[in-house]
């Protein structure tokens, strides 16, 4: 039987597939995707809880009204992210983390 | 039904490993896309339909066809193997590894989720009719279908009115501030 367990695990098993995107790749285009996916993992676990915990027999619609906050917000952040990205390639004509490092110490 | 979790589950799982493994961005942006089919369908299976199209329509369609644009825009090629840090990339691995250990032992104490999943439809216990509901999302409601899109609009806009609006003027102030990005030069 699926329990809500189920759901938090894939969410978490998505959630460190983010992560771990965040802290491998090199290039800034795809760190920026495993950002959105780790906000998406977070998604799935508020819905997740949301269908489980039943009011009426209804799903709990504050998580879903959360979720849908979440995803307008996440829309935004893609395009400011994505034009700071190509004012950033146009200054520096690279996308790549490492060669980026003119904030660093 | 069962099945079905574990399809969308393993559908999503491994398209997002496709998004992190393959060098070529093109081709992490179309995992991407995939992956984000997998995680619509997981809501829709939860019963939340408005936000399964919402992932589909603003997710995949939108979002993913922006990314795709500034991939072909900015010309992005598959990046070349070159030697990395090793140290950096055996850290974040242990990081992921550890994350992923203390999730498993948490989810597995976590008693109060070991609950199954009913239809919605078998425990529907409502009496009269819900307030600022449409008569036909009521009528829907006494022949146990669920009209999700009216319950979500009537959460929205009744009890986070205030907060939709905060978010509409979000909106507004960011795509002022990618044109301000875009330009050029600052007259």
């Amino acid at each position: 039987m699926v329990t809500l367990n189920h759901y938090l695990f894939v969410s978490g098993v998505l959630f460190t597939l983010g992560l771990t995107g965040v802290m491998l790749r090199r290039s800034l285009i795809v760190i920026f995707m495993s950002l959105e996916m780790m906000l998406s993992a977070a998604n799935l676990s508020l819905v997740a809880f949301s269908r489980f915990n039943l009011v009426d027999g209804l799903p709990n619609y504050n998580g879903q009204a959360f979720v849908f906050f979440i995803i307008t917000v996440a829309a935004a952040e893609v395009a400011v992210g994505l034009a700071i990205i190509v004012a950033l390639f146009r200054a520096r004509q690279t996308t790549n983390v490492d060669d980026i490092t003119s904030m660093k110490y | 039904m069962e099945v079905l979790f574990y399809i969308f589950s393993a559908i999503m799982i491994f398209l997002g490993l496709g998004v992190i493994v393959s060098r070529n961005p093109v081709t992490s942006a179309m995992c991407l896309v995939g992956s984000f089919l997998g995680l619509a369908a997981l809501f829709i299976q939860l019963d939340a339909f408005f936000i399964g199209i919402i992932q589909i329509l603003v997710y995949a369609g939108a979002v993913m066809v922006l990314f795709l644009f500034i991939i072909m825009l900015l010309d992005l090629k598959a990046e070349e193997k070159k030697s990395m840090n090793y140290m950096a990339f055996a850290g974040g691995l242990i990081l992921a590894l550890v994350f992923m250990v203390q999730l498993s032992a948490v989810l597995s104490n976590f008693k109060a989720g070991d609950v199954g999943f009913t239809p919605q439809q078998a425990e529907l216990t409502l009496e009269k009719d819900l307030p600022g509901l449409p008569e036909t999302a009521n009528a829907k409601l006494k022949e146990d279908k669920l009209p999700d899109v009216h319950l979500v609009g009537r959460t929205l806009f009744t009890q986070y009115n205030y907060p939709l609006q905060v978010v509409g003027v979000l909106l507004l102030v960011s795509t002022v501030g990618v044109v301000i990005l875009s330009k050029r030069k600052l007259t």
